[in-house]
């Protein structure tokens, strides 16, 4: 099963969907985004792997040495710097609608408020 | 829309969406394969530029401009959530009173503030030699900080914790991140072009401009982590409705808001 890695990624992926979809409280909504996005951590370094390979860090191991793919790995850190943004102004978002709707509940959102 | 009509449409989405990654995932060039065309090439320029953290290398100076973008989509965020949750006209800030701390959490807090803090700092010097550098070694360093208000309480952080020399390190921090890029142009190079002595492979010194862009990370990071979890800790700590509600009644705030003897 050489493909299991890559749908692993995909089912995660769409976990975090089905919470967004089903989700009654928004701060587990961005919880639900976060694993989601997740997703793509495990797709990326699932991408750069490299069979017997080992950490792109060549401090102790020589430079011939195997290592796994360290352009997925830096995209990867982009990736969770985005990730972490995203949820924080998320986050402030859900505790103003809190304070201005006295509610969390994605369906109770749906008045409009001059 | 009813929630199983909601539940209905996202299985049909779902089953499209899994049926095609599935697809693609078998188009894809198998899992643990020996073809990394562009690993292997950064490998190669992170050697050669005697990097021994190829990541580091990649981030801060195979493509330092796209970390530059990073750098800002966080520093725009900070910014974004200070926008969000400042204090509105109608509320007030109230001073959180003094809260006792169990003697064990206290010591085991105020020795590990120290500790949690060199290893920040250590994360983020080391950043071209070992896993780690600017944005990991930011968040410890910010992290450590707020052991204090674990340790001690909220007015303790406050002390060490003023937010004003916090802002403008966020900002400096990404200045100088700028002002490398351009002294490389100085230097007769392109934007962020690594022009410094690449130094000895795996000594501290190595890897020309990549510790010090990780510094002006590190520095930016933690300060605006800081500034960040400061904004979301007055609203539950600090910032009060009108009517004494908002965030009152489910925020944890007061002397209540943590487990205390």
């Amino acid at each position: 099963m050489t493909v299991l890695p890559y749908l692993v990624a995909g089912w995660i992926f769409l976990v975090g969907v089905y919470g967004l979809v089903t989700s009654r409280n928004l701060i587990h909504a961005v919880g639900c985004l976060a694993v989601a996005q997740s997703s793509t951590y495990v797709l990326l370094l699932a991408v750069g792997y490299r069979r017997g390979g080992t950490a792109p860090v060549f401090s102790d191991v020589p430079p011939d040495r195997r290592v796994v793919d360290p352009v997925v790995q830096a995209l990867a850190l982009t990736d969770i710097v985005v990730g972490a943004t995203v949820t924080a102004l998320l986050l402030a978002l859900v505790v103003q609608l809190r304070k201005r709707h006295g509610t969390v509940d994605p369906d109770a959102l749906s008045d409009l408020k001059g | 829309m009813s929630p199983r009509g909601r539940l209905g449409l996202f299985l049909a989405g779902a089953a499209v969406v899994a049926a095609l990654f599935t697809v693609a995932c078998l188009g894809l060039p198998p899992f643990g394969g020996a073809h990394h065309p562009y690993g292997d090439r950064a490998v190669r320029a992170a050697v050669r530029h005697h990097t021994s953290n190829a990541i580091a290398s990649v981030n801060f100076d195979q493509r330092a401009l796209d970390t530059l973008g990073e750098e800002t989509i966080l520093f725009s965020a900070v910014l974004g959530a200070v926008v969000l949750l400042r204090q509105t006209a109608d509320e007030r800030r109230h001073t959180p009173a003094p809260a006792a701390v169990r003697p064990p959490i206290r010591r085991f807090g105020l020795l590990m503030l120290p500790v949690a803090l060199a290893v920040g700092l250590y994360v983020v010097a080391h950043g071209q030699l070992s896993p780690g550098g600017g944005f990991q070694g930011g968040v410890v360093v910010a992290t450590a900080l707020h052991l204090l208000y674990i340790a001690a309480d909220y007015r303790a952080l406050e002390r060490v914790r003023p937010l004003r020399p916090y802002e403008i390190g966020e900002a400096v921090g990404e200045a100088a991140y700028v002002i490398t890029g351009l002294a490389a142009v100085l230097a007769g190079s392109a934007f962020l072009a690594n022009v410094l002595p690449y130094g000895t492979f795996a000594t501290l010194s190595s890897g020309g401009t990549v510790p010090l862009l990780n510094a002006a990370v590190g520095m930016e990071v933690a300060c605006g982590v800081v500034v960040l979890l400061a904004q979301f800790l007055d609203q539950a700590v600090q910032i009060e409705g009108a009517d004494g509600g908002g965030s009152d009644d489910d925020g944890p705030r007061g002397p209540g808001r943590r487990e205390r003897a």
